[in-house]
């Protein structure tokens, strides 16, 4: 919780979390050159809400968030509603432990938590019957991870800035 | 007077037990669209919701190159203008030719009484985004179910096939592109004519001819075209050129490694050709075959053994 020790921030708005996962999925569907290299935004984003509002953002949300990545990526349906569901239980498991750290040992928790998801993806292609895209692959979590600390500090922007605005 | 325990200690089923639920009901889920395909409307419901989305995420992309097209220069754009008319000119040039060529040949097979050859409709289509998805290769096209698209029709761009559409959302389709491991073409060398199917590389980016005998009579630089003998893929587009020939003799068939002619993994804009009425019926299977073409045109056509059994009819 180092950042925001020092202080109190206002309760988050659904707008908020709505916006955020918005932006997530729009990042998804830009026309990338090689999608192993980039991040799943919105899988960080997920791991985000699910970290700091355990009880807003749940698994029925991951899963439904799934089936659109799945529709929207014309993947098998439920290969990464399946990966969002157990990164949600994951982050929610870890939240209160998470905070406790500082950004970077944050952001090794969620590149943890990202691998793992990844996995589960890979295993799930696997077992479809299609071949192993290429060490690559792991480059994704990994750039997540370090996005870690950049996207703590945008999604926390909009309670922050209010907060600020209140003392004085 | 209940003991219940006050609401703030509420937490619904504990995580544990909704982790089971939502992994059971992904994993029954990807069975059942794996195995049985049952899920496509719900597919097309949730493609449908996400489309808004993809559209936006491509209109920047879209709007940098109009930017670029806007500050082009005005020496590019003569040069440009020069460069065109010169492909034009070789064009018709070749147009004229290619009218007299095909009244002969249409001339010529009436002649042998062979079933004449149909032509092809296309429609254009624009890539408005390439799947994200590293372990197939497939490209999406603003083209879907409400313009006419359907599944199976072969797509191509101006230099030759880029692959096929595997599946059809009301307002865009999924183009599974030649370089994807599942996807087979039946092609032909056009120097001797030899027959083949050509694989998918994978992430490789090339295709592959699997079951050349280690014998066969196949070089460097040859052209592969489609054969046009399984009635998907119109006869003689560019596939591939040949690059690599391994010829190892622990192994019964030659590995033959061809890059795909089109852009497969570039360009914006492709042809979605229409394959109906590319072949007539053929004799014998007139009255049963009917639903078998109709299968054979939807599934991606994996078996190999297919090549054999268009033989002759074009």
């Amino acid at each position: 919780m180092d950042p925001d020790r020092s202080q109190i921030l206002l309760p988050v708005r659904t707008g908020t979390i709505v916006a955020s996962f918005v932006l997530a999925l729009l990042l998804n569907f830009l026309p990338w050159r090689d999608l192993r290299l980039v991040p799943d935004f919105v899988a960080l984003v997920l791991v985000f809400w699910c970290v700091r509002q355990p009880r807003l953002i749940g698994l029925g949300i991951a899963w439904t968030l799934g089936l659109l990545a799945d529709a929207g990526n014309g993947v098998l349906l439920g290969q990464h509603a399946l990966a969002f569901s157990l990164l949600a239980f994951l982050s929610i498991w870890l939240s209160r432990r998470i905070l406790w750290f500082g950004l970077w040992l944050q952001a090794l928790h969620v590149g943890a938590m990202l691998f793992a998801a990844e996995g589960v993806t890979l295993l799930v292609r696997l077992a479809a019957g299609d071949s192993f895209p290429g060490w690559p692959i792991l480059v994704g979590p990994l750039v997540g991870a370090l996005l870690w600390p950049a996207v703590t500090w945008l999604l926390l922007m909009p309670q922050r800035r209010a907060e600020r605005e209140q003392a004085i | 007077m209940d003991h219940t325990p006050p609401p703030f200690f509420k937490r619904g089923p504990a995580p544990l037990v909704r982790l089971f639920f939502f992994a059971s009901l992904s994993l029954a889920l990807l069975v059942i669209d794996a195995r049985f395909r049952y899920a496509e409307s719900m597919r097309g419901w949730f493609a449908l919701a996400a489309y808004p989305l993809q559209r936006v995420a491509a209109a920047p992309i879209e709007l940098a190159e109009r930017v670029g097209d806007y500050f082009s220069t005005q020496s590019q754009l003569v040069k440009e203008n020069a460069d065109l008319r010169a492909k034009a000119l070789a064009y018709s040039r070749d147009a004229q030719r290619y009218q007299a060529a095909r009244a002969e040949t249409e001339e010529l097979r009436r002649g042998i009484a062979a079933t004449e050859r149909l032509d092809v409709r296309a429609v254009t289509a624009e890539v408005i985004y390439a799947g994200r998805d590293p372990y197939a290769q497939k490209v999406f096209i603003d083209r879907g179910a409400t313009h006419g698209v359907r599944p199976g029709s072969p797509v191509a761009d101006e230099a030759g096939v880029i692959g096929q559409v595997t599946r059809v959302h009301p307002l865009l389709s999924e183009v599974t592109l030649i370089t994807n491991p599942d996807q087979a073409i039946p092609v032909q060398v056009v120097r001797n004519g030899l027959r083949a199917v050509a694989f998918g590389g994978g992430a490789s980016g090339m295709v592959e001819l699997r079951f050349l005998s280690a014998n066969a009579e196949i070089q460097n630089g040859d052209r592969l075209v489609t054969s046009g003998i399984d009635g998907t893929y119109p006869a003689g587009l560019p596939v591939a050129d040949v690059v690599r020939i391994e010829r190892d003799a622990e192994h019964t068939f030659a590995h033959v490694v061809g890059k795909p002619a089109a852009g497969v993994d570039r360009g914006r804009y492709v042809l979605i050709l229409s394959n109906e009425l590319l072949t007539a019926p053929r004799p014998g299977e007139v009255q049963a075959g009917k639903d078998r073409r109709e299968k054979s045109r939807r599934s991606k056509m994996k078996e190999p053994a297919r090549e054999k059994d268009g033989d002759g009819s074009r």
